[in-house]
């Protein structure tokens, strides 16, 4: 079994190292599949239904086919079915030119007998409400999850708190959309995708176009962001690669930003009627909870709960509610942001109901050791003693607040990854597998693991990822799977190559394999030092090339967070300041402590947009959203992001992954400080001035 | 976007001929607001006639009686222009927080006072209302948060501009090129509410119309003046309200001012109650309330926008709390 060793006396792991790929993409050299250019390409586009449910009922696509330049047009739903939801593919063409393209598609026409459609959660499970799912009332199956004596419990509790939270519909909003390039050579299809998963795309298009996976290769050398929308070729990747063939030529087809927003996935909304009670001591002792949301026409809906609190007694249960809009999908820490604000919230309101300290109420109920650290890390740092003791009792028009938040995520990784670690006669070593760098940083990671493990140099490592070519398969990256996924198999295959180079170098000078040190660039045989290139070119005509192997040891699941929110609320205007966030994370052992800095940073950002800006709003007359744009979708810009100290708790753990966790607890941080602040609760994400001034209007 | 000529004049004079005398023809000045549209359908213009291939447009030049400013300039040189800065802190101010920090570099400001609604629906390019020669304005029955509390009807749009507030409020004056000539008009008559016949248009240009200037006389002695915008989202957002304040003090007596709203209404809107409660009075937190509440007294808000009111009162207030500093 292969072990970390003394990783924190190493010079690398654990340590501030910038991304390989910063340069490039700094100076625009970096391609995305949006930069991918091929010889002879096309460019795609999506005709979408602008009716939110219709049945169809006349599709011409002749007067595209006539237009000069359009070079292919397929349809993508049969007469006689149904529109579902805005944004629904109806058909795509392909073109000389962007412009012949989107020309192209206005050029189609389409008919529909048009059916009552439904866009608003309440009304969708409502008696009468237009059926659009398989569902009755277009409500799914209740998943429920019983445990102790919900009477007996109830029995005990000095203090109960029922009320009603809800969240928005958040969008992914990839900076680079959903999209593909797509050539064909024969009956060898060649994808520049933008996904999480370039094996899993593969498989998707090589079932899809009934190949053998071996005729399919994808690539994704850097892509602009997926947070778990991006896992396979989609409605337009098969389109894309469709109308390449019918055109004979490749085809680049890239989402625009109304259909990215409208169709590409969300984060299902969340109603939950919570009731929930705790004994004076502060201990929790009952929770009954009803919940549900909509994720569009798709399944994915619920929410955490209890969560990371110890209740003995409780019932949930959960449903979703279908309503015509393009379906959820994964969406960093999928149910997690909508049960942690939840139960955040409901942690604080029971904590003032007995009287006692938010923070010491959390610690009496929750049994993650590591998080109780955080709590006091956190509570230090963001002076958590400075908090107004009874909410909302500051004075002036603005009033200061501060709250806490907290998560867990899973991201212990598994099996799956090939590695291969070459050491050429030059020197040059190549780390090689198939795994993707979402802009998470796990190019510089796998550098580091293997640089650490040779004594070279991160830059002294050639990174081959992102291409399904070499044959070494990953998982997608999801789930935080991806660093604890590969960092053990790049480990050992690195440790592999290590080897098999001390052996060659051993056998040569015919000493023993422990007389060959290798060591920060130099290579010591017995009492002669050669430098790194010196000792490879000892190699001559061959090559090392070894393959690393899964080793449990390696790595661990279970990440604890804390996050604590410092807010300044405008009690005139409703506007809320964030003025810091303080974000504990234990990440296990960490690769790249900027990067682990960078993904904190980002959990947060999305946190915020989450907590107090977001919300896609659909429209009943017209069954179309009405922000599915950059500018009436209000994601964070720079002035919404307040000062981040974002501190990745170190622990003797193994790798394990943080992508998800430093996302979650932050809309629950936000919503207490704001609390904590005027002395009002906002039960309902996004928290904006019209709902803040509300709330202070009524109390 | 569906094609379009694109023609660039090289002297101002031609521009009047080239705009024709339909809404075929357009001009396009930084293009930030209009590209948008056409990309997005809401406008399909036949051609577009291009006002930055005429030299001379874009200055700002300051007197002892006022300044002109150029209807090219962008928003980032009046934000920046120290004796703007100076003299006429709710012009510049109110530059400075339009969009983001990209467009208001290529932003300009006739650019800015002509620019459309923001109304969801109108941008909607399937929604035909009644701005689009529709019969319906969506927002009466449908999500109206960002709609108008004051003037609206038979469309309940609000104003987009920052500018167009702080130039009311600084008693500025507009002058227009068409096909017979130049006309010069207070920049408050300029903005005209929806009606029954007409609501299409936001302001008084004919078709083949141009702004080509803008002139703002001096404040008085005495004269401070700010613009305050309220907003979901600082990096870019339209106001969810805002006011542009000019006020002239003496100790804490108001002597003269001028409260312009934003964000509020189909114009820019002058909120004559509030300067009556205040004007030519000694200014105190009492005086600024009842101002406030004057201001919404005919405030006329819809399902989802009684918020703007509150924001309204409190925002007058916080003006006139600030005029006496």
């Amino acid at each position: 079994m292969a072990e970390w060793g003394e990783a924190r006396k190493s010079s690398l792991l654990g340590k501030y190292t910038q991304r390989l790929s910063g340069p490039q993409k700094v100076t625009g050299q970096a391609k995305y599949t949006f930069d991918i250019n091929r010889p002879g390409m096309l460019y795609g586009r999506i005709l979408r239904s602008h009716i939110a449910r219709g049945t169809l009922t006349a599709l011409d696509l002749s007067p595209a086919e006539q237009m000069p330049g359009v070079k292919a047009v397929i349809p993508l739903i049969e007469i006689g079915k149904e529109i579902r939801y805005e944004g629904q593919e109806i058909a795509a063409v392909a073109a000389d030119t962007r412009d012949i393209a989107a020309d192209a598609i206005r050029a189609i026409r389409f008919d529909y007998d048009p059916l009552d459609h439904v866009v608003d959660l309440g009304e969708a499970m409502s008696e009468g409400s237009p059926q659009i799912r398989d569902w009755e009332n277009n409500q799914s199956e209740r998943q429920i999850d019983e445990k102790g004596d919900l009477k007996a419990g109830w029995a005990t509790a000095d203090a109960v708190v029922e009320v009603t939270y809800s969240t928005e519909v958040q969008v992914h909003t990839c900076l680079e959309s959903h999209g593909h390039v797509a050539e064909w050579n024969g009956d060898q299809l060649t994808v520049w995708a933008s996904t999480q998963a370039v094996f899993g795309t593969r498989r998707d298009f090589a079932r899809h176009f009934e190949l053998p996976e071996d005729k399919v290769r994808v690539i994704t050398e850097h892509m602009g962001g997926g947070f778990g929308a991006k896992f396979g070729p989609g409605v337009e990747g098969r389109a894309a690669a469709t109308l390449a063939k019918e055109a004979g030529r490749p085809v680049k087809l890239m989402l625009t930003r109304k259909g990215e927003q409208n169709t590409a996935g969300n984060r299902p909304s969340m109603v939950q009627h919570v009731k929930a009670g705790a004994t004076k001591e502060g201990k929790l002792v009952a929770y009954e909870v009803s919940g549900y949301g909509t994720s569009g026409l798709g399944g994915g809906a619920g929410f955490t709960g209890p969560y990371v609190y110890q209740v003995p007694n409780y019932r949930t249960e959960k449903f979703n509610v279908a309503i015509n809009a393009g379906s959820g999908r994964a969406f960093r820490a999928p149910r997690h942001p909508q049960g942690a604000f939840a139960m955040d919230s409901l942690m604080d309101e029971l904590s003032e109901k007995i009287g006692m300290d938010s923070l010491e109420f959390r610690k009496l109920n929750d049994p993650n050791e590591i998080r109780h650290a955080e709590y006091d890390l956190g509570a230090k740092e963001i002076g958590w003693h400075r908090r107004p003791r009874v909410a909302g009792s500051g004075t002036g028009v603005r009033k200061h607040g501060i709250g806490v938040g907290s998560g867990q995520w899973g991201g212990g990784g598994g099996k799956g990854t090939k590695a291969r670690v070459n050491i050429n006669a030059d020197g040059t070593v190549e780390a090689i597998t198939g795994t993707q760098d979402l802009g998470t940083g796990i190019r510089t990671a796998i550098a580091i693991i293997v640089a650490d493990e040779l004594g070279l140099h991160p830059t002294d490592i050639t990174v081959k990822i992102g291409d399904t070519l070499p044959g070494l398969p990953s998982g997608g990256s999801g789930g935080s799977q991806t660093t604890p996924s590969v960092s053990p198999v790049v480990k050992t295959a690195a440790m592999a190559a290590k080897e098999s180079l001390i052996n060659h170098l051993a056998e040569k000078v015919n000493v023993a394999a422990d007389e060959v040190i290798i060591k920060e660039g130099s290579v010591t045989i017995g009492n002669n030092q050669l430098s790194w290139k010196e000792a490879t070119s000892t190699l001559g005509m061959e090559t090392i090339s070894e393959d690393g192997s899964w080793d449990e040891n390696l790595r661990e699941g279970g990440a604890a967070g804390a996050q604590f929110a410092e807010v300044e609320v405008d009690t005139e205007t409703g506007q809320v300041k964030l003025t810091k966030i303080v974000a504990v994370h234990d990440c296990g052992l960490i690769i790249n402590r900027l990067a682990t800095e960078s993904q904190i940073n980002g959990g947060v950002i999305g946190g915020i947009g989450y907590a107090l800006l977001e919300d896609r709003i659909m429209d009943d007359q017209t069954g179309r959203s009405l922000n599915s744009n950059l500018i009436d979708y209000k994601v964070p810009g720079a002035q919404e992001i307040p000062e981040i100290r974002a501190i990745a708790y170190d622990t003797d753990r193994k790798v394990t992954g943080i992508g998800e966790p430093v996302t979650i607890p932050t809309a629950g941080a936000i919503a207490n400080a704001v609390y904590n602040a005027i002395g009002v609760r906002i039960r309902s994400l996004p928290i904006t001035p019209d709902k803040v001034l509300a709330a202070l209007e009524e109390a | 976007m569906d094609k379009f000529s694109y023609i660039n004049p090289a002297r101002l004079e031609q521009v009047p001929g080239l705009l024709k005398n339909d809404w075929q023809s357009k001009v396009i000045a930084g293009g930030t607001d209009l590209v948008g549209e056409m990309k997005d359908y809401v406008e399909s213009p036949k051609r577009l006639v291009n006002l930055k291939s005429i030299p001379g447009l874009d200055q700002i030049e300051v007197d002892n009686q006022g300044v002109t400013i150029g209807a090219m300039t962008t928003l980032t040189d009046i934000a920046e222009h120290t004796d703007i800065q100076k003299n006429y802190a709710a012009l510049a101010q109110s530059a400075g927080v339009v969009a983001s920090p990209q467009i208001r570099n290529v932003g300009t400001l006739g650019g800015n006072l002509c620019q459309r609604p923001r109304c969801w629906y109108y941008r909607d390019p399937d929604a035909i209302c009644l701005k689009k020669g529709g019969d319906v304005c969506y927002a009466l029955s449908g999500l109206n948060k960002y709609h108008a509390i004051f003037g609206g009807g038979p469309v309940y749009i609000v104003h987009p501009s920052d500018i167009a507030p702080a130039l009311v409020a600084l008693g500025a004056e507009v002058t227009i090129l068409g096909a017979s000539g130049a006309r010069t008009m207070p920049m408050e008559d300029f903005f005209i509410l929806p009606t029954v016949a007409n609501p299409f248009r936001e302001n008084i240009l004919a078709s083949n119309e141009i702004i080509t200037r803008i002139r703002v006389p001096k404040p008085d002695t005495n004269t401070t003046s700010f613009y305050l915008k309220l907003h979901e989202r600082g990096s870019f957002d339209f106001a969810l309200v805002s006011v542009a304040g000019v006020f002239q003090v003496q100790g804490k007596k108001c002597q003269q001012l001028s409260l312009v709203l934003g964000g509020v209404a189909p114009t820019p809107w002058r909120s004559s109650e509030a300067e009556q409660v205040l004007r030519g009075q000694v200014i105190s937190e009492a005086l600024a309330q009842r101002a406030g509440e004057a201001a919404v007294k005919n405030a006329d808000p819809m399902s989802d926008n009684g918020y703007k009111v509150t924001l309204t009162q409190n925002l007058i207030k916080r003006a006139a709390m600030m005029a006496i500093g």
